[in-house]
């Protein structure tokens, strides 16, 4: 997978937690959480949701990794890639 | 039309999940109701078939208005309204006219409000979704024809236009506004604080999440709520409501867990029988539930059922809760932030992970010394998290 068809799969994700946020606004380094009206329940349905979209395990050890978009891009491309 | 909390007063019926003449067993989806806190489902608390649609779907009735009738299978004669109010509630509220339900039912029996109508015309009945009861027949002894059902479902109520965002959250902010002015007007609260060591509920907790897929992870919360809910069987008084001046005992541990709506307000509806779910379960239930609630998609007893009530606000930054009760309810249990502070214990000063629980209770139901009672046992709950 490409960086630009992982980054709109996170975005999906996100979007399908925060409908009423404007995606293409946020600042892909800066936290996800400072930017977007999310708690840790919305947090984890983030997490699973891109397991389940991209088949990857996330272990608990790496989910600081998630915290920025360009943060998940890169986390998701080296998992994705490193399985197929 | 049931209570879907303390401050309903009325509710629109959006759709029905079920026809005349369908069978239907508790906990069953019969239908979808608009209330200001979203489109709720509509559980059933009887098994039986159904009998007449007595509301429309677009109509807006006042709690307590019958939706439906159905038959039981053991009392064939006697239709009973389909949506039985929980008994708490029947008894809290005023509106409802002091006559029993079934007295209310507009038609006596299966039997004398069956009307004429031929097989043809009931199948077209069913086909275009209108009730015969509601039909006036005008073909020979007042039969039902094929040109009345048509008639009828022509001029069937139009559902309403969906309400707006703003309007809901208007109608969220007047429903919420009323709850707590009533609590703030006949609650004596009490409240009373605690800081609580949670090194060990965390230390547990991370190492435990280090083992589970993402899919099973638990979030420090749902020992929280578990520990509280463990905590009621020491306190039970904590439990329950405040009914027509006196204690009622809750059936069963049922917490509210206060949401956060992403447009402004919130709900707290229950995790039911949050002493007797495992931790596993807890989680699972309560990611369904909070994501349900923020979306839409309640169900009416987890509206109407909660027993207690816990909010965790440390995630936005705050120390300590000062709690206003969700009335009928008796106590509500908070949160504060999850941080590093200085600990003395065994003479020695450390930093550990440390959270503010704070109680707001019912002076007329319980005393601080209780209270105080209940907020130990919820700390010493979570110094043991491997039996939570």
């Amino acid at each position: 997978m490409t960086e630009a068809e992982i980054k709109a799969v996170v975005l999906r994700v996100l979007g399908g937690i925060a409908p009423e946020a404007d995606l293409a606004a946020l600042d892909p380094r800066a936290s996800l959480r400072d930017q977007l009206d999310v708690d840790s329940v919305d947090f984890l349905t983030f997490i699973i949701g891109l397991h389940k979209e991209l088949g990857v395990d996330i272990p608990d050890a790496d989910v600081p990794k998630l915290a920025t978009i360009s943060g998940c891009v890169s986390y998701l491309a080296s998992r994705v890639n490193k399985q197929s | 039309m049931p209570s879907l909390g303390a401050d309903m007063e009325a509710g629109t019926l959006v759709e029905w999940r079920v026809k005349p003449g369908n069978s239907v067993k508790r906990g069953d989806i019969v239908a979808l109701v608009e209330t200001e806190k979203g489109v709720i489902e509509v559980e059933i608390f009887e098994e039986g078939t159904v009998d007449a649609l007595l509301v429309q779907p677009g109509a807006k009735v006042p709690v307590g208005t019958p939706l439906a009738t159905i038959r039981g299978e053991t009392q064939l004669a006697q239709p009973a309204p389909v949506i039985a109010e929980k008994p708490a509630e029947a008894a809290r509220k005023a509106p409802a006219p002091p006559v029993s339900p079934v007295e209310r039912a507009p038609i006596p029996s299966p039997s004398a409000r069956r009307p004429h109508i031929s097989p043809l015309a009931r199948r077209r009945a069913e086909e275009v979704g209108v009730d015969i009861a509601a039909v006036e027949g005008t073909g020979a002894d007042s039969s039902i024809t094929i040109a009345d059902i048509d008639r009828a479902a022509s001029q069937a109520v139009q559902p309403k236009a969906p309400a707006t965002a703003a309007e809901r959250q208007a109608g969220l902010r007047k429903a919420i506004a009323a709850a707590m002015a009533r609590s703030k007007r006949e609650i004596p609260h009490y409240y009373l604080g605690a800081e609580i060591d949670m090194s060990r509920a965390m230390t547990w907790l991370t190492a435990e999440n280090l083992k589970r897929p993402v899919t099973n992870r638990l979030l420090y919360s749902v020992l929280l709520i578990r520990a509280v809910a463990l905590a009621i069987h020491d306190v039970p008084e904590m439990n329950g409501f405040w009914i027509d001046g006196a204690f009622k005992p809750g059936q069963g541990v049922h917490v509210g867990v206060a949401v956060s709506l992403r447009q402004g307000g919130l709900v707290a509806p229950a995790l039911h029988d949050a002493d007797k779910k495992s931790l596993d379960e807890l989680m699972h239930d309560m990611l369904d539930l909070v994501n349900r609630a923020r979306a839409g998609g309640l169900r009416s007893s987890e509206m109407s059922d909660p027993t207690i009530t816990v909010t965790n606000l440390g995630e936005q930054g705050v120390e300590t809760v000062f709690g206003v009760i969700y009335p009928p309810q008796v106590a509500l249990v908070g949160f504060g932030k999850l941080a590093e502070r200085p600990w003395a214990a065994q003479g020695t000063i450390s930093a550990r992970p440390v959270i503010s629980a704070s109680l707001a209770a019912d002076h007329r139901v319980s005393d601080g010394h209780r209270g105080g009672r209940f907020l130990a046992a919820i700390d010493r709950l979570l110094q043991e998290p491997e039996k939570l």
